[in-house]
């Protein structure tokens, strides 16, 4: 078995949960596969994890893995984290959503957990519809494309996830996509180890709902397409903005440093904030 | 002129909202209620149905939609599910509070946690005290005509409240089942125009779910409680034209070989089919049962179902959801509480079957009425079926 494997092999729940639900060329399966390997890399124990998730395709994720794992209702994941992690700081809580779980029903969480900057990673895969039940559209879906819910064309216009995250005030947000695995794991790492709400958007494709509407053939075109539409966030810095018009910027779009909620949180609780004014 | 055809019971769900010329559908995607939206979207964007479909952020997004579409005087349908409903339970009370007729298909699933995706009632369960009129449905036939006259009832200006039509998750929405379809000029004479009474309109300004402070609020629900009441006659009514016109005749408390028997089912929902299986079973082997189905809900058919009541001397009440503490299962409670005010004697046995869709067999209520499942001594409490402690 290949070492790459056996690492992930080490994470995974042997009892009962495989095979899983996923169509065979989903991208979930690689988004995971990155996730383990930068949890591996950051040299986290299973234990001291908490991964929470919603509903949806991607919400299936904490089934397959051997961490603590919170299986929580659509669009309520983060919610759920922020409680984890205000009982009990030195868990590391990992969130995992969908784009619908995320920012449709779950929107208003998603944009207060950037504003508060609550310590939690926010993992967002993002294939641009309702996969699992049935292909509907998103609140990601690009203008124009067909769902089941918009036979034609859609004519709202897209969420950029990534964008919203740090207009809310996310201190790190990485984009990457299931083509750039490699990215990825880089990203998740990052993301792992900032103190701070920290947010990965993970391109993927849906072939089976999004992709079959919409004519953009199998899993592996679809993934030529993230290769031929993603231009890495330094690139994009030398590129005009008209060339820029249908790609999307990969890699590490914010980076900074802002208070932490619940270190701001003790500072005001032990009377550590300022000469014994309780405004910091 | 009608057509009779095999399809699928949620896809029949939407031809019966088109063919109520529904003006709105604001809805959000969760299993088993997708394909009914998926269809009626289709169908608006083939300019088959002169409707606005928007797929919105919630359930909760979606109900208010559909409360401010039929507040500006839209017919207005929705759907949902489980959790979904559960999520727009704020929203319920709104709708019935304002008066407002909506109609929802109400695809009924086991709530979390765990999650299931399969069908019970513990959502409309949690859901049944939200001032809406609810029928439940036994096929698709069923349902499809329950959503026509759902509109009808609501609409009414004696009436006026959102209406519910409740069809078990998958064991109905996912079957295929021949049904015969009205014809659009039948259904168009049965169900004229939505015509409100009053509506958010820029000639005649109105305000709907205003502040009432204490000396108005009970008023105000008093004269909500009494129009869900009195919507009893006017439910008898619109089913009872529904059958002249269409031929199939529904009333709000159904029965199947009541007048030979003196020990009946009562159920709601699908499940009936499989009790009224068992009870030609048991006929077979001369032994009599009957079977109490309640299509109305609410308002809970009290006379209706005393009527049939008064000569049994054992009622078996069977139903998908858990009691939640409570001292029997929701229905229990009501019948219960009907046969006490009534003096009635008769012995009362509550069963909870078919929870997060697990399958429920003609045999067990065979066995429920050869007391094999043994009954509770106590009344005061139920028997899960099949459970494994």
């Amino acid at each position: 078995m290949a070492e790459v494997t056996k690492l992930i092999h080490k994470y995974l729940r042997h009892d009962k949960k495989f095979p899983h639900v996923w169509c065979p060329g989903c991208g979930i399966g690689i988004m995971l596969g990155a996730l383990i390997r930068a949890i591996d890399k950051c040299g986290f124990t299973k234990d001291e994890i908490v991964l929470v998730s919603g509903i949806g395709c991607t919400g299936r994720l904490p089934v397959y893995v051997d961490f603590n794992t919170l299986h929580t209702t659509h669009g309520r994941a983060l919610a759920f984290a922020t409680g984890v992690k205000l009982a009990n700081p030195k868990l590391k809580v990992i969130v995992v959503m969908g784009d619908g779980d995320a920012v449709a029903i779950g929107g208003n969480h998603f944009i207060h957990a950037a504003r508060r900057n609550i310590d939690l990673t926010a993992i967002i895969l993002n294939n641009s519809i309702y996969g699992m039940t049935g292909g509907q559209y998103s609140p990601t879906t690009p203008y124009g494309m067909k769902t089941t819910t918009s036979s034609f064309f859609h004519i709202e216009q897209a969420f950029n996830i990534s964008e919203l995250a740090v207009t809310a005030g996310a201190p790190f947000v990485g984009r990457g996509t299931v083509y750039h695995a490699r990215l990825l794991d880089s990203l998740m790492e990052k993301a792992f180890l900032k103190k701070g709400f920290a947010v990965v958007e993970v391109i993927s494709h849906c072939h089976t709902q999004f992709g079959k509407l919409n004519k953009m053939g199998t899993a592996v075109e679809m993934m030529e397409w993230q290769r031929d539409h993603a231009v890495t966030v330094e690139k994009a810095a030398q590129m005009k903005e008209e060339e820029l018009k249908d790609k999307f910027r990969i890699g590490i779009l914010i980076d900074k440093e802002l208070p932490v909620y619940l270190d701001e949180y003790e500072k005001i609780r032990t009377g550590s904030s300022g000469s014994g004014d309780r405004r910091p | 002129m009608t057509t009779k055809k095999g399809i699928e019971v949620s896809i029949a769900a939407s031809i019966a909202a088109q063919l109520a010329r529904v003006e709105v559908v604001a809805a959000y995607p969760i299993t088993p209620q997708t394909h009914i939206v998926e269809h009626l979207s289709e169908l608006v964007a083939n300019g088959e149905l002169e409707a606005v479909y928007i797929n919105v952020e919630s359930e909760h997004s979606a109900m208010s939609a559909c409360c401010g579409a039929s507040a500006a005087g839209a017919r207005t349908f929705t759907s949902t599910s489980a959790q979904g409903l559960e999520l727009m339970h704020e929203i319920l009370f709104i709708a019935s509070g304002m008066r407002l007729p909506i109609v929802m298909a109400t695809v009924n699933r086991a709530l979390s946690s765990p999650l299931s995706i399969w069908g019970d009632h513990s959502d409309i369960m949690a859901a049944r005290d939200t001032g809406w009129i609810m029928l439940f449905c036994e096929n698709g036939q069923e349902v499809v005509d329950s959503i026509i006259m759902a509109f009808k009832i609501a609409e009414n200006r004696n009436v006026l409240l959102p209406v519910m039509v409740n069809l078990d998750g998958f064991s109905l929405s996912h079957v295929i089942e021949p049904i015969e379809f009205p014809s659009q000029k039948d259904v168009d004479s049965f169900l004229p125009p939505y015509k409100p009474l009053y509506s958010l309109h820029p000639d005649k300004p109105v305000t709907m779910g205003a502040y009432a402070m204490p000396e108005l609020y009970t008023e105000a629900k008093y004269a909500q409680e009494t129009a869900l009441i009195n919507s009893k006659k006017v439910i008898i009514d619109v089913m009872a034209e529904f059958g002249e016109r269409f031929g199939r005749h529904y009333k709000p408390v159904e029965t199947y070989n009541t007048e030979n028997a003196d020990f009946a089912f009562i159920c709601l929902g699908s499940i009936n089919e499989n009790i009224s299986t068992a009870i030609d079973e048991l006929k077979s082997n001369g032994k009599e049962a009957g079977l109490i189905k309640l299509r109305l809900f609410r308002p809970f058919p009290k006379d209706e179902l005393l009527a049939v009541l008064k000569d049994k001397k054992r009622i078996a009440i069977v139903e998908r959801a858990m009691p939640g503490g409570a001292a029997n299962s929701p229905l229990y409670n009501e019948i219960a509480s009907l046969i006490y005010a009534n003096k009635l004697h008769i012995t009362l046995e509550n069963y909870i079957v078919g929870l997060g869709g697990r399958d429920v067999h003609p045999e067990d209520f065979i066995d429920v009425f050869d007391m094999k499942i043994a009954a509770k001594k106590d009344n005061n409490n139920y028997n899960v079926i099949g459970v494994r402690e």
